[in-house]
C-alpha cells in the first residue's frame, strides 16, 4: 500500500537521527499526555461535583406544599374548621401516573413535634415517608432497619432516628429497640441513620435544612396516628390546619428532562388547584452553576493543552527544517527522479505526522497511567507529608481522574493536526527549492 | 566532420526517431546584475539509440546544456522536443512529471538516498510515475541483476564501494524505460579501471538501445560514444563522429 510506504518510508528517515527525533517525539509525547491527564482531573473532579449536586437532588423535582395567602385559602370562611391546603394524595397518584419521565416519587409529609425519651427531649421533625425516600435521599442505615413495606402495610409504630436525635435520645443506652414518644404514641426505633455528610458544600444549598434531627416514621403510620389535620402554633395562636402531603419529590431519569418535566408537573397541578398552594423547585441553579463551571474549568484545561501542544508543533518544525536542509541532496534527487513539489510535500509531511502521530500515541499510553499516577503521588504523600495531607482539601483528597474517551481521541487527533500544520512550512521550503541547486548541495 | 546541425527556430516537432532535440536554446543568468549567456543557441538532436558524449571546459555550458536537457532547467529562448512535445514551456509540475517518465540520470556523485537499500533506490522512480508502472519490484531485481547486484539487494549505499554504487544509480536510471539517459561524469569519482567496468555497462546499454547523452572532461571516456560535441562560450564548437575501431569489443 501507498500508505505504508509512505509511513515506513517516513520512520526510517527519521531514524537516520535517532535522538533528535525522539525528542521531538517527546514534545508531543508531553503535550498529548498534558491534555489526556488535564481533562481526566477536570472530568474528576466535575464528577465529583455532578455527584455532589445528584445528592442534592439535581435529577430531583420538589414539589412542595405551601399556605397561601389567608383569604384564598381552599376551606371556607370558617376559620373554626382551619384551612385546608396542599398536595392530596391524588396529586401524587396523577404526577406517578401521567408523568412518564419520572423514575421515581416519593411522597412525604413533615411537622415538627417534640420527641421525648423519658427526660431527653428534642424539637425534631417527623418525617412520615415511605421506604423508597431513604435511597432517594441517601440516607443510610448505620444499625439496624429502615422502615419497610411491612411497616407500611401494617400502620406500624416503628421509628428511624436520624444520627444526632439518637445521640441526643439517647447519651448513653443503646436506641435500638427502644421506645421514643412523639405526641401521645410511643414509636419502637428499628434503626438508626449514618451522619449525612453536608452535601451542602457546593455553591450553597438547596436545602439548608438539618437532616441530622429528624426521625421517620412510615407515612401511613402518620395518617392513622397523627392525621391529615393538624394544630399548629403560629404567631401565638393555634390554627388548625389540613394538609395531606407536605412534599413530593420526583427523581427524573435523564438529567436533561429534568426542565420539561417539572413544566407537565405544573401543568398537571394548574389544572387541580385553584389556589397556588404548592410550588415545584428545580435544583437547577446549581446543575448550572455546575455546568459554566465545567465549561470555564474546560476552556482553562483546552488553553494549557493547547500552549503544551504548540510548544511540541514548534519542536516538530525546528526539527524539521534542520531535517530539510539537510537532506537538500535527497530532495535534489527525487526531484530529478521525477518528485513533483506536491510529492515532496506530501513527503516531509508523513515524516512530521509520523513524528507526531508516534509522540501522540506515546502520549496516549502514557495518558492511559494517570489513574495509577494519581493513587502513587497520592499515596506518596500521605505516606512521606502527613501535614501536608492532612491540609489538603478533600475534593484533592478524594480525586479519582476519569479517562474520558474524547479527550483520549481529540489529543491524538490534534496532535496529529499539530504535525501537518507545523509541517507545512518546513515541506513547502523542501519542495520549493531549486532542484539544480539541490543536487549541488553538499 | 559533419556541419552543425542547421538552426531552424519554430521548425515544429522533430521527426519520430529523434527522441530529444533542442533548437535555438540560449539560457541567459543575470549575475550581479549583468547578464551571462551560459548557452547561446544551440541546436541538437539526439537520435534512437545515440551515444553522444559532450564536452568543454568548465564555463562552457556543458552543465547548463545537460540541465536543459534534463528538464530541470528551462531555456530562456529556444525549444525543446521531448518524445514529441516541446517541453520547454511546461510548468514545474508538468517538467517533474516528463523527467519521471522519458528521462534517466546518472550522476557523478552517484546520488543514491542513503537510507534506503540497493533495491529501494532502483524503486525510487518509479514511485512517481503516474499512472504506476506495473510489475515494478520485479523490473528492480531483474536491473539489479544486469548491473551484477542481485546478492546486495538489501545493503545500504554506504556499504557499497563507488563502482556499485554507480551501478545502482544505472539501475535507478534504467528503471522507468526512459527514452534518453543523462549522465553527468559517470566515471568522476571512479578509478580507472572501476570506470572502465562502468563505461562497459553503459555501452552494452547502447548496444542494446538506449540512447545515452553523458557530460565528461575525459578523452579516453569520450570516446566511447558514437558523437563527441564539444562546446565553448555557450556555443557548439564542434561535433564529431567517434570512428568504430575506437570502441572496445563487447561490454
Amino acid at each position: 500500500m501507498k500508505f505504508l510506504q509512505q509511513l515506513r518510508l517516513g520512520f526510517r528517515s527519521l531514524l537516520l537521527h535517532k535522538l533528535r527525533s525522539a525528542l521531538a517525539v517527546l514534545g508531543i509525547l508531553i503535550g498529548v499526555t498534558a491534555v489526556i491527564w488535564l481533562v481526566a482531573m477536570g472530568e474528576g473532579v466535575s464528577y465529583q461535583a455532578q455527584q455532589q449536586i445528584k445528592d442534592l437532588g439535581a435529577t430531583s423535582i420538589i414539589v412542595r406544599s405551601i399556605k397561601p395567602a389567608e383569604e384564598s385559602s381552599r376551606s371556607d370562611s370558617n376559620a373554626r374548621m382551619g384551612i385546608s391546603y396542599g398536595l392530596l394524595r391524588e396529586d401524587f397518584e396523577r404526577i406517578v401516573t401521567n408523568v412518564p419521565t419520572i423514575g421515581r416519587a416519593v411522597p412525604m409529609r413533615e411537622i415538627s413535634r417534640e420527641v421525648r425519651h423519658r427526660e431527653q427531649f428534642i424539637d425534631g421533625m417527623v418525617i412520615a415517608c415511605t421506604p423508597e425516600y431513604f435511597g432517594m435521599n441517601r440516607l443510610k442505615i448505620a444499625r439496624g432497619r429502615a422502615i419497610s413495606e411491612i411497616d407500611m402495610s401494617s400502620y406500624a409504630n416503628v421509628v428511624v432516628l436520624a444520627h444526632e436525635a439518637a445521640v441526643k435520645l439517647f447519651p448513653i443506652e443503646d436506641p435500638l429497640g427502644r421506645a421514643i414518644q412523639i405526641g401521645q404514641e410511643f414509636y419502637v426505633i428499628i434503626g438508626i441513620a449514618a451522619e449525612r455528610s453536608a452535601a451542602a458544600a457546593i455553591g450553597g444549598s438547596l436545602d439548608a435544612r438539618q437532616y441530622d434531627r429528624d426521625v421517620y416514621i412510615p407515612l401511613t403510620t402518620f395518617r392513622a396516628r397523627i392525621g391529615d389535620r393538624v394544630f399548629t402554633s403560629r404567631a401565638g395562636s393555634f390554627q388548625l390546619e389540613t394538609v395531606e402531603l407536605t412534599q413530593i419529590t420526583a427523581v427524573v431519569d435523564d438529567m436533561k428532562e429534568v426542565d420539561a418535566t417539572a413544566d407537565i408537573i405544573r401543568a398537571l397541578l394548574q389544572r387541580y388547584h385553584k389556589v397556588v398552594d404548592y410550588a415545584v423547585v428545580v435544583p437547577k441553579e446549581l446543575l448550572e452553576q455546575a455546568e459554566t463551571m465545567r465549561a470555564m474549568f474546560n476552556v482553562l484545561l483546552l488553553l494549557i493543552a493547547g500552549i503544551s501542544l504548540l510548544v511540541g508543533g514548534i519542536g516538530i518544525m525546528n526539527i524539521m527544517l534542520a531535517t530539510v536542509t539537510e537532506r537538500t541532496r535527497e530532495i535534489g534527487i527525487r526531484r530529478a527522479l521525477g518528485a513533483t513539489k506536491g510529492e515532496i510535500v506530501q513527503q516531509f509531511l508523513w515524516e512530521t505526522v509520523v513524528l507526531s502521530g508516534t509522540g501522540g500515541l506515546l502520549g496516549v499510553l502514557f495518558g492511559f497511567l494517570c489513574g495509577p499516577t494519581v493513587n502513587g503521588v497520592r499515596f506518596g504523600v500521605r505516606a512521606s507529608l502527613p501535614e501536608v495531607w492532612a491540609a489538603l482539601p478533600p475534593n484533592i483528597r478524594n480525586l479519582e481522574p476519569r479517562l474520558a474517551p474524547w479527550s483520549i481521541i481529540a489529543a491524538f487527533a490534534i496532535s496529529v493536526g499539530v504535525g501537518i500544520v507545523f509541517g507545512i512550512y518546513p515541506a513547502r521550503r523542501a519542495a520549493n527549492m531549486d532542484p539544480i541547486e539541490a543536487l549541488r548541495h553538499e | 566532420m559533419p556541419p552543425k546541425q542547421a538552426l531552424t527556430p519554430n521548425a515544429g516537432p522533430p521527426p519520430r526517431d529523434v527522441v530529444a532535440a533542442i533548437r535555438g536554446v540560449s539560457k541567459v543568468y543575470s549575475l550581479g546584475g549583468h547578464q551571462v549567456k551560459a548557452l547561446d543557441n544551440v541546436s541538437i538532436e539526439f537520435r534512437q539509440g545515440d551515444y553522444v558524449a559532450i564536452m568543454g571546459s568548465s564555463g562552457s555550458g556543458k552543465s547548463t546544456l545537460l540541465n536543459v536537457l534534463g528538464c530541470l532547467d528551462r531555456p530562456t529562448t529556444g525549444q525543446y522536443y521531448l518524445a514529441g512535445q516541446d517541453v520547454a514551456v511546461m510548468d514545474d509540475e508538468t517538467l517533474s512529471r516528463i523527467r519521471g517518465r522519458y528521462l534517466g540520470f546518472i550522476f557523478q556523485s552517484y546520488n543514491l538516498i542513503q537510507q534506503l537499500s540497493v533495491v529501494e533506490n532502483i524503486e525510487v522512480p518509479l514511485s512517481y510515475q503516474r499512472p504506476p508502472m506495473p510489475g515494478g519490484r520485479e523490473r528492480c531485481l531483474k536491473l539489479a541483476e544486469l548491473v551484477g547486484l542481485s546478492k546486495r539487494l538489501g545493503h545500504r549505499p554506504t556499504e557499497l564501494s563507488g563502482g556499485q554504487q554507480q551501478r545502482v544509480a544505472i539501475a535507478r536510471a534504467l528503471v522507468n524505460n526512459p527514452h534518453v539517459i543523462l549522465a553527468d561524469e559517470p566515471t568522476g569519482n571512479l578509478d580507472t579501471a572501476t570506470s572502465h567496468e562502468i563505461m562497459d555497462l553503459l555501452d552494452a546499454l547502447n548496444k542494446a538501445g538506449r540512447t545515452i547523452v553523458m557530460v565528461t572532461h575525459e578523452n579516453d571516456i569520450a570516446e566511447r560514444a558514437r558523437r563527441i560535441v564539444r562546446l565553448r562560450d555557450g556555443r557548439i564548437e564542434s561535433v564529431a563522429e567517434v570512428r568504430r575501431e575506437a570502441l572496445p569489443a563487447g561490454g
